[in-house]
């Protein structure tokens, strides 16, 4: 189509012409395709040379002056145009040849907005030499040379076409004579359309007006939008909302036009509380931050300082980012904060922070605490008062119902270890996000632990939700998380070898514990172990945790023990129950073995070491990584070394979970002589035996008649 | 991760405990400029990183123009230098779900993998006993093929559907809401959609065509797979899925930053199988 071509060919010419338009951001699309141009001017090359034609580079970009292409309206001396790679025939030729351009026959498009423009300089100078256009407000670049001082209008991209413009301004003004005399001739040529150009002026402008709108309504070929509906919009938009200073926000309202056309308008209603639930969060953290603030005597402060119980946990933060590992530096800070939040509010003797846990609604914070001697106690013991006396209503019950009691005696519940020892060693607590309140968690039973190795879980975030399991957990989500922790932490928590040594007191053992160590403490000679090695071997971390028997305890219980205490009480039951199958002692590694000795999880090694940085060996630290809980980090830089969890709470395994079987449906009964299982009697066997006994009946009475007569016999003698 | 906004996505998507040393950020901003430029790509992505037993596994992903089109995967032990990955065909997904277990660490280790196939030996049909090798490589390739298509998100709104076919990104995306935020429906799968002509003529007339091509996370199976939590009180929408832990999304609302990085052990939760009489899967969530 003519149109389309001419219109190509605008936009090839747009990058030299564009200086001073007050639209040319629009026209982005269109310049961003110098190559193609080039062909096209080849053709309006060609085609010019065929004669004086009216199509080729729209006028419009012509408002400089220098830069109409010499092909235009030059019939006969456009032949030795310089081919120009990028520049699309954008020489600047002297108005003159501008002027012949709208002399041109006008059927293919101008703008109209250049063609007024540019007329009316042409009008007027229709004989001056080209410096006139210099006062056009559209520069030529043939007044300077260089073009690199052009006039503020223009925009940084087109210095580029216009420098060239520029240069090619040098070599068109030797052609400038050329197409006066051409510009002259042409004006006479009856047959050329030039002459009838300046009658068909009024025409020309509407069509130029048309090309021009034709072209704004062109579709983009990236998002289908055209420019022409945008614009249109924009404008709507702007003279509805009549916003102040408009022009200075045009870029974010064309935007923000273009954004609405994305979005659809359902629903006028907007959220006005969408805020609220950051906001309080926000509060709650500020809290934290002022915790610190609040006014205090310099005696007070120096003793926080001195029996500071807070971990370093920027400190710890620090080397785990080393390995890459972390929460982010201000989540971290915020911990910390939280931390001490939790060491004021509670008499701690030690915290610790011990990871993170993910859950579907809420994630889990945990802070792993030891408190002051004797602080925590009194709790356990309300527990233990409490159980009594559910355990005494029951019993109660009982007696006024008198219901046929089972004489199926449960195994022996076992005991939960007491607080501070085996898996109860530390008290754990709990928040969801730093800034909400901290929860103690119960101490854990080792049935909880038993049932935890059984059966896997996602937390959800809410502590008090049930867990609704195949084998079923004695307890909620506090508690399992409870296990889960107390699982985590005997796997692995590990220290370097000879941070921590057996402690002196050996008193305190227990009968149940036959030299088995418990008690360690740091060893204040450590020395440190080099980073090297403690990649390189496994030997060199110990547990410091002990490991959890697969009765649910650290420590070995008895349960036979137990039942001969109360052997003093029920003579009888007691040789029963001695028969139970004995209880094999459960034995686990002792405490501080190196994790060398850690099994294999089929054929995959149960720990990863590695250093934190290859590039710089020199101050790297040692990593390790578990393979087991993935998510359990440990990091050492020789003196110093720290343990974290952050993951999801669950075990590595490589095959899928799959639920426990239920256990076989119990015997209702043994079978034995006295009562045995048989099919009923058919009916055939049943007569057979009634038959059976009316004979033996008969039998009896022909017996008895006899007897009889025998009687009556012996009473006649 | 935009290897454009690295740092801060790494910043946004710590909340999951892994991220990367000092020591690999530095390296990755450099070498996937690079990658870049050298292998022209229009974007480049971070896509995660694999633990492996002896080394990790790190990964990118170039995009070009449009941006569903098949993506080159590249991986590196270093982050510095990248090799290009073959793309993944369905052959290779089907040998390599046999190999179960942690990676490795070394892209030439091979498994062993015995399979009984059946010979046909003129007129008998026996079976022998065959060791497949199959090279990490490939179990690579698999499973990052595997993790994308079943977990690379998307928020609505970042990619628009041209008239033409391709998808490109929306430069005026500026955010979800936070009521959006919070909706599985507000994400999409970033892979070519499969469920979408399943959906009935009334749900497809409130689709916009343009915005709305992708299968969204709305009904992903299992049911639940996904944990979306708010962090860093409401500035942060994360994503994670339970399917293949370690995979995070993260969006912060109202702003342009959205990706998702995959750091894990290339692992995956294999999906449950029958629906229980509870109404759910078989509930393994809680």
């Amino acid at each position: 189509m003519e149109n389309s071509t001419s219109l190509k060919q605008d936009k090839g010419n747009q990058q030299t012409g564009e200086e001073g338009r007050p639209w040319e951001e629009m026209t982005v699309a269109s310049s961003q395709d110098p190559e193609p141009t080039s062909s096209k001017t080849s053709e309006s090359e060609s085609a010019l040379e065929s004669g004086p034609q009216s199509r080729s580079s729209p006028p419009w970009s012509r408002p400089s002056r220098g830069s109409t292409p010499p092909d235009e309206g030059t019939g006969p001396g456009a032949s030795p145009r310089p081919p120009l790679p990028q520049e699309p025939s954008s020489t600047p030729p002297p108005p003159a040849l501008a002027r012949q351009v709208l002399e041109a026959p006008w059927q293919s498009d101008r703008t109209a907005s250049v063609i007024p423009e540019a007329e009316t300089p042409h009008s007027d100078h229709l004989e001056q030499p080209p410096d006139k256009g210099e006062s056009s407000p559209y520069q030529t670049c043939q007044s300077k040379r260089n073009g690199f001082q052009q006039p503020q209008q223009t925009n940084g991209r087109l210095y580029g076409p216009k420098d060239v413009s520029c240069n090619h301004a040098e070599q068109k003004k030797l052609r400038f004579d050329l197409l006066q005399e051409t510009d002259s001739n042409s004006q006479d040529d009856p047959g050329d359309a030039e002459p009838g150009a300046w009658k068909a002026a009024p025409s020309l402008t509407e069509t130029a007006i048309q090309s021009a709108k034709a072209y704004l309504l062109q579709s983009s070929s990236k998002s289908g939008l055209n420019l022409y509906d945008h614009l249109s919009n924009m404008l709507s938009k702007i003279l509805d909302e009549r916003p102040k200073n408009a022009v200075d926000i045009i870029e974010n309202i064309s935007q923000d036009v273009k954004m609405a056309h994305f979005s659809k308008k359902l629903d006028t209603l907007q959220n006005e509380n969408e805020m609220l639930p950051t906001y309080d969060i926000a509060e709650k953290q500020k809290a934290l931050f002022l915790q610190g603030n609040l006014e205090r005597a310099d005696q007070e402060l120096e003793d926080e300082i001195a029996e500071n119980s807070l971990p370093n946990v920027m400190e710890s933060a620090f080397y785990f980012d080393q390995a890459g590992v972390g929460l982010g530096t201000d989540e971290t800070y915020r911990i910390c904060l939280a931390l001490k939040q939790l060491t004021d509010t509670h008499p701690i003797q030690r915290c610790r922070f011990w990871g993170k846990i993910f859950g579907l609604e809420m994630n889990y914070i945990v802070a792993e605490v030891e408190f002051r001697e004797g602080e925590d106690e009194e709790e356990m013991e309300e527990e233990d008062v409490i159980e009594q006396r559910d355990n005494g209503d029951s019993e109660g019950e009982g007696d006024e119902d008198e219901l046929p009691r089972s004489s199926y005696k449960a195994p022996q519940a076992i005991p939960k270890e007491e607080c501070r020892t085996g898996a109860n060693k530390y008290v754990y607590f709990v928040c969801n996000e730093p800034g909400r309140p901290w929860v103690k968690l119960p101490p854990v039973t080792p049935a909880q632990i038993v049932i935890a190795r059984k059966i896997k879980k996602f937390f959800t975030g809410h502590l008090d939700h049930p867990i609704v399991s195949y084998p079923l957990f004695p307890g909620n989500e506090s508690n399992y998380l409870r296990a889960q922790i107390a699982r985590i932490s005997a796997g692995t928590h590990v220290s370097p070898l000879g941070f921590y040594q057996f402690g002196e007191e050996e008193g305190k053992e227990e009968e149940e514990v036959e030299g088995r160590r418990e008690y360690f403490e740091e060893n204040p000679d450590f020395e440190g172990i080099q980073v090297i090695d403690m990649v390189e071997s496994l030997s060199n971390w110990v547990h410091h945790v002990q490991r959890i028997l697969p009765q649910g305890r650290c420590n070995w219980f008895n349960p036979v023990q137990k039942i001969e205490e109360e052997e003093e009480e029920d003579d009888e039951e007691k040789e029963e129950e001695n028969e139970e199958p004995d209880y094999i002692e459960e034995v686990g590694p002792p405490l501080l073995t190196p994790i060398s000795e850690d099994l294999d999880i089929q054929n995959i090694p149960p720990w990863t070491t590695r250093l934190s940085s290859n590039v710089i060996p020199q101050y790297a630290i040692a990593v390790l990584r578990s393979n087991l809980w993935p998510g359990a980090y440990a990091f050492c830089n020789g003196k110093k070394f720290e343990n974290l969890y952050i993951g999801w709470g669950h075990k590595y395994s490589p095959d899928s979970y799959t639920p426990p079987v239920p256990p076989p449906v119990c015997q209702e009964y043994p079978s034995g002589p006295e009562i045995t299982e048989m099919d009923d009697p058919s009916v055939e066997e049943e007569q057979a035996f009634r038959a059976a006994q009316e004979a033996a009946v008969l039998l009896d009475e022909e017996d008895e008649d006899t007897e009889q007569d025998e009687d009556e016999e012996e009473d006649y003698d | 991760m935009d290897a454009d906004s690295l740092l801060l996505s790494l910043e946004l998507a710590s909340g999951s405990g892994q991220g990367l040393s000092p020591d690999r950020r530095a390296s990755l901003l450099t070498s996937l400029t690079l990658v870049k430029r050298d292998y022209r790509y229009d974007r480049v992505l971070f896509w995660g990183r694999i633990f492996g037993l002896v080394a990790d596994y790190y990964i990118a992903q170039g995009l070009s123009e449009d941006q569903l089109a098949p993506r080159k995967t590249l991986y590196s032990l270093n982050c510095v230098e990248w090799s290009l990955l073959p793309p993944a065909t369905e052959e290779m997904a089907a040998q390599t779900a046999v190999v179960k277990g942690r990676f490795l660490g070394d892209p030439s280790h091979e498994y062993e993998h015995t399979e009984l196939q059946t010979v046909n030996d003129g007129d008998k049909v026996f079976e022998e006993e065959v060791v497949v090798q199959i090279k990490e490589e490939t179990r690579l390739v698999s499973i990052i093929d595997q993790i994308d298509k079943e977990v690379a998100v998307v928020p609505r709104g970042v990619l628009f559907k041209t008239p033409f076919g391709p998808v490109h990104v929306n430069r005026t995306f500026e955010g979800l809401s936070l009521s959006e935020a919070k909706k599985l429906s507000s994400y999409f799968h970033f892979r070519e959609p499969v469920e979408l002509k399943n959906k009935t003529l009334l749900e497809k007339a409130d689709l916009d065509p343009s915005l709305d091509f992708l299968d969204s996370l709305e009904h992903d199976i299992p049911k639940g797979s996904w944990s979306v939590q708010m962090e860093r009180g409401n500035a942060l929408v994360v994503l994670r899925s339970l399917l293949w832990p370690g995979l995070t999304f993260y969006h912060a609302p109202r702003t342009k930053n959205c990706g998702y990085v995959y750091m894990g052990t290339g692992v995956g939760s294999p999906q449950p199988c029958a629906p229980c009489s509870s109404g759910g899967l078989y509930c393994r969530w809680a």
